[in-house]
């Protein structure tokens, strides 16, 4: 019953702007694959062109075994739940259900069966009667999924589905309709800018950048082997160091650390390091070649979890996330060691100003 | 220093209190002038049209409304409406959807020209159609040849009439079209609407107090036209002679019993769609705000 969907070559034009360039992959059949990037980077409308609410300028999709690039939009049998609901206002929940079961000419008692099945699953059966206007956001986006499950469409297409939800309500709908696509297993396409999002609820991930596909991989391989300088400061933190390759590590001021990537020697690169990915122990003595020293510029508190500001040796900042209770020995202003454990280098051409858009320094 | 702020907080008191006091004394002289303003302009005018009308007796509503021509007069009036309003809100639920839904080339152009009408002196609209239908007009001969009566008939009456009242139902849905957005539209039809299904059951709920307000509005503009019904109409007593046409006749003819009978009846209708038009808003804003 649930279906892939492949796209080709896809691309749109608005006028001179090309919002979407040669997008090519697969979600497959029963997955949550996350359409993952900033605002601007033409996710949205890869999935209004999959839904069939834009024509493609260039490409082709498929939704299962054929072809729809040029299919109606009634024809694609797709549900779509849009970032602020889309809810008939003058329908009650019940009534809103209904709808693509009504329009589909279902029979009267199937219909019924149909959206009280519904109301259960989305634990909204006492509030059939309310309008949208007496619902809460996460109520709402609730009666939204429910209506574009309603006529079982072949896949399921989410467009930023929590974004306008304040973060508590956001988080416990995500953990629900992962649940949910567990029961359900149709075939989902998410789009989001949110990349803990992604990461939670996506099989796979297409993280994409003005228009271009950076990356598509599973939510580990995007965030442990980041294809692209983008994509390594987009998902998750990093700070960003300048700094030489030199013989497979990367070495700036006193440090030297080993790089998974090739880069020729000598080249300037920066280097993507995550802030979990950075030892820190009190006294600046001790450790090996990768150890060096730096000096405590700020402590914040999350909870279990600091947020330590170092400066190191050769005037670069480093921030270093570790758990609050590791931290008891360290003050600020103290001259601490500091090991990092992994770096991604890039050839410092190649990240340019995302740099400053990447690192986690504030 | 405690004592001193004190005070001048009682000080800060005292010029409050004359200020909501002037506030209040300005709101009412505002009131007033209102209540002057439209007793002056609106009531004393009905006042007298009721107290004329009436004068005679009340025999003279019965006389009055038992008369062929004040009859058919009444009739062409509904006639003219109805069809106007028929017209307008199909056409201008149209235009109001194309100009806030597409874009294209001199969508501006096609905007601001909605408003031609409201700018226009009815007396152009109607010589305007006396030289296009009239004879030696551009479309003169094409009627006539078919046996179609346009001008001095009702087809031109129904078509400057139109003419007049297009635009109060575009720009009552035009700016709710706008607020609603597409979004429900584009749920809809993912969820397998066809474009007919989708305006029915989505759209058309959506607009339909601006729509049923637009209605009002131009159902009252086409009730009391006179002046571009006039210069088309030829003012055949009993054929092409509306409500208002005759008001204006019987003055003439110094049968001013009728004309005031007449006045006060079509002051009655207005005052009936005025009362819907006011129901229609409240209805709305209390469901804005629910």
């Amino acid at each position: 019953m649930s279906e892939l969907i492949r796209v080709e070559n896809l691309t749109k034009r608005f006028g001179d702007f090309e919002a979407v360039r040669d997008v090519t992959f697969t979600a497959e059949a029963g997955s949550i694959t996350a359409l993952l990037g900033p605002s601007g980077s033409g996710k949205s409308t890869v999935l209004r062109m999959i839904a069939g609410l834009e024509t493609p300028t260039r490409g082709r999709i498929w939704l299962g075994q054929e072809e729809q690039t040029h299919t109606s939009v009634q024809e694609r049998r797709v549900g779509f739940v849009f970032q602020h609901y889309a809810l008939f206002r003058h329908l009650t929940v019940w009534q809103n259900v209904m709808f693509g079961l009504a329009v589909r000419r279902m029979s009267k008692r199937e219909r019924r069966a149909r959206v009280e099945e519904l109301l259960e699953l989305v634990q909204l059966g006492p509030f059939r009667d309310r309008y949208p206007d007496q619902l809460s956001g996460g109520q709402r986006q609730r009666v939204a999924l429910a209506r574009a499950l309603a006529p079982r469409p072949n896949v399921l297409l989410l467009d930023e589905p929590f974004g306008a939800l304040d973060a508590r309500v956001r988080q416990d709908l995500r953990r629900w309709l992962d649940n949910l696509h567990r029961e359900l297993g149709v075939t989902s396409l998410l789009v989001t800018h949110d990349q803990d999002e992604a990461l939670e609820l996506a099989n796979r991930l297409v993280v994409m950048r003005e228009g271009r596909i950076e990356q598509v991989g599973t939510p580990n391989e995007i965030y442990n082997e980041p294809a692209t300088p983008f994509v390594a400061g987009f998902v998750g933190s990093a700070n960003v160091l300048h700094g030489h390759v030199i013989d497979g590590h990367m070495e700036f001021g006193e440090h030297r650390v080993p790089i998974a990537n090739d880069l020729a020697d000598g080249i300037d690169a920066r280097a993507f390091v995550r802030p979990h990915d950075v030892r820190v122990r009190a006294g600046g003595s001790g450790g090996g070649s990768g150890t060096a020293r730096a000096t405590v510029e700020r402590i914040v508190t999350l909870g279990w979890l600091s947020r330590v500001v170092l400066r190191l040796g050769d005037g670069q900042a480093i921030v270093a996330e570790l758990p609050s209770d590791e931290l008891c020995d360290v003050g600020l202003g103290d001259v601490v060691a500091v090991d990092v454990r992994r770096a991604l280098a890039f050839r410092a051409s190649d990240v340019g100003r995302l740099a400053e858009f990447a690192s986690v320094e504030s | 220093m405690s004592a001193g702020f004190a005070i001048r907080r009682g000080g800060d008191r005292d010029a409050m209190f004359r200020r909501r006091r002037r506030a209040a004394v300005l709101r009412g002289m505002l009131v007033a002038l209102c209540v002057l303003y439209l007793a002056v302009l609106l009531l004393a005018p009905l006042a007298g049209v009721v107290w004329q009308a009436l004068r005679p007796g009340w025999r003279v509503l019965g006389d009055t409304f038992t008369r062929s021509d004040v009859v058919h007069a009444f009739t062409l009036t509904a006639v003219i409406a109805l069809i106007t309003v028929a017209v307008t809100t199909a056409f201008g639920v149209v235009v109001a959807w194309v100009l806030v839904r597409q874009r294209f080339r001199g969508r501006a152009f096609l905007n601001a020209l909605v408003d031609l009408p409201f700018a226009l002196s009815p007396v152009t609209v109607g010589l305007a159609c006396v030289l296009l239908f009239g004879r030696g007009g551009w479309f003169h001969d094409f009627f006539a040849a078919r046996g179609i009566q346009i001008i001095f008939a009702l087809p031109s009456m129904v078509l400057v009439t139109i003419f007049i009242s297009v635009p109060f139902t575009i720009r009552e849905v035009q700016p709710v079209l706008e607020e609603i957005g597409v979004e429900e539209e584009d749920a809809a039809r993912t969820l397998g609407a066809s474009v007919m299904q989708t305006f029915l059951r989505v759209t058309l709920p959506n607009i339909r107090w601006g729509l049923l307000y637009g209605i009002a509005l131009s159902a009252a503009r086409a009730i009391g036209e006179i002046g571009a019904v006039l210069v088309v109409s030829g003012l055949i007593q009993g054929r092409t002679e509306t409500a208002t046409l005759y008001i204006y006749r019987a003055m003439e003819e110094r049968q001013t019993a009728s004309a005031y009978v007449v006045a006060l009846t079509l002051a009655g209708v207005s005052v009936l769609i005025l009362a819907a038009i006011e129901w229609v808003k409240r209805k709305r804003t209390r469901e804005d705000e629910a």
